[in-house]
């Protein structure tokens, strides 16, 4: 019984996990520009494989897996903003332009 | 009570630094843990460590809950068939002054609904954000002030 609920309970957390990553590929096709893309890239995506670490850990059901899945979506959490910020960054000091729905940029009127 | 609960976790951390799921090795660690938390008992009764351990909790519950909310919203976006986007980049004064404390309010920002951290103006006085929904940049800089920042302030000042 508790078996099936926690092969169930796998199975959910990779399914969501999976679905999450694909909104992230796909908001990173749809998106306008590069900003907005890593907004799609450092969210859904950092959620999908933190669900997915997190089913990794429940199926295998032992207490170092489960500890290491944990430090794996920990660095996650610390390495995707910060690449995603990186990103953003260098686009914009390369002066790649907002997408043209774009309402206002702060940044710009500071730099110049 | 509080010492056998962080020994407890720091047990569990050292299980997983070792990579070895036993029932001796999470003992040893717990040992260890105890050990060294017994080194250092002066400094954490001395500053108010608990009352500030517990704000650090409740900041790690609420980012955990923006994060979820923050995912679900992108999701939605994306999958809707018209976006409606009024993307822009907006100028947040901090309030928060020192490295580490900025370094982690950008963090927490970019991963929390429609915000993402672009970058620090050279005398980190003003973050820029970029908001994938800039219509009410006041509402959000308000959100960011009330939420994160307040409570990167009460966790560790």
């Amino acid at each position: 019984m508790i078996a099936v609920l926690i092969a169930l309970l796998t199975a959910l957390l990779i399914l969501v996990g999976a679905g999450f990553a694909l909104v992230a590929a796909i908001g990173i096709n749809r998106l306008p520009d590069v900003y907005t893309r890593m907004h799609a890239a450092s969210k859904a995506g950092t959620v999908g494989s933190g669900l997915m670490l997190l089913a990794v850990a429940l199926h295998a059901g032992d207490l170092s897996t489960l500890a290491r899945a944990l430090a794996g979506f920990f660095f996650f959490v610390l390495t995707a903003p910060i690449s995603a910020h990186l990103l953003a960054m260098a686009a914009h000091k390369m002066g790649y332009p907002l997408h043209e729905q774009s309402v206002r940029d702060d940044l710009n009127d500071h730099q110049n | 009570m509080t010492t056998y609960i962080l020994s407890l976790v720091f047990a569990v951390v050292w299980v997983a630094v070792t990579g070895s799921g036993t029932l001796h090795n999470l003992i040893f660690g717990f040992a260890l843990s105890t050990l060294s938390l017994w080194i250092v008992r002066e400094q954490m009764s001395a500053r108010g460590y608990w009352r500030r351990m517990g704000r650090i909790l409740s900041l790690l519950v609420l980012f955990f809950k923006e994060l979820a909310l923050s995912a679900w919203k992108v999701a939605v976006l994306v999958m809707s068939p018209r976006m409606e986007l009024k993307p822009g980049i907006f100028a947040y004064p901090l309030t928060v002054d020192r490295d580490f404390e900025i370094t982690l309010l950008a963090n927490l920002i970019t991963l929390t609904p429609g915000t993402l951290s672009v970058d620090v103006s050279a005398d980190r006085k003003t973050l820029f954000v970029h908001a994938i929904d800039c219509s009410d940049p006041e509402a959000t800089k308000r959100d960011i002030a009330t939420g994160f920042e307040r409570k990167i302030m009460e966790a560790f000042r």
